[in-house]
């Protein structure tokens, strides 16, 4: 079984290295930003993984509650600062120009 | 007792896995912000839910004790927490990708 969590923790850690394509080349902004995210949510469970590894299951379940939390501030900050750019696009009208009718 | 509840926890544990595979291939071959989005959102947080399963229910097969018990209800409170908080995030950076003007992905005109 600790060969079959190892096995495990490796597709994940491979499965981040996919998502890290999305975030090097992403289109705009909001697409890295979402990929960071994903691979946040990996790092979550790969922490958990780590602890079952190591039969510390109990100090590093806390260290995965931590960083599920500061992963989804992180989200919620960025979409609230990006919101209000508007060079995310090239071209595109961000909704205080929309709102003002220009 | 034991052998059932390790064969429970694999099978959890490579259900996640493969829709953490889904939302990794997603993320990369969707052709649109919207559809990547809808790709992060849904399969990562489902295989969080069911690996953090797989885990509690792996923590508890050496021995029911008080101890292990606990720990798998706080996996358990990462499961939760993730299941809410995930979606809301991708409601979110959505909403602020369409008030930022990003254009949805469209059908060109004349290609069926």
């Amino acid at each position: 079984m600790e060969d079959f969590i190892l096995g495990i923790s490796i597709v994940m850690a491979l499965l981040a290295m996919v998502v890290l394509y999305r975030v090097v080349y992403g289109p705009t902004v909001l697409d890295r930003i979402v990929g960071a995210g994903v691979i946040g949510t990996k790092t979550t469970i790969l922490l958990c993984l780590m602890g079952l590894i190591y039969k510390r299951i109990d100090m590093f379940v806390d260290i995965a509650l931590a960083y599920a939390l500061l992963n989804f501030i992180a989200t919620l900050a960025a979409a609230k600062f990006f919101r209000v750019r508007k060079s995310i696009m090239p071209g595109a009208k961000s909704f205080k120009d929309r709102e003002m009718g220009r | 007792m034991t052998t059932t509840l390790s064969i429970l926890s694999a099978v959890l544990m490579i259900v996640g896995a493969f829709f953490f595979f889904t939302a990794s291939i997603g993320m990369l071959r969707f052709p649109d912000f919207y559809t990547r989005m809808h790709a992060a959102g849904k399969g990562d947080t489902l295989g969080a839910f069911l690996m953090l399963s797989g885990m509690a229910l792996y923590n508890l097969h050496a021995g029911f004790t008080l101890v292990a018990f606990l720990v798998s209800v706080k996996i358990m409170l990462i499961a939760f927490f993730i299941f809410i908080a995930n979606p809301t995030a991708c409601h979110a950076i959505t909403k602020a990708a369409l008030d930022a003007g990003v254009a949805p992905w469209t059908m060109k005109e004349g290609k069926k």
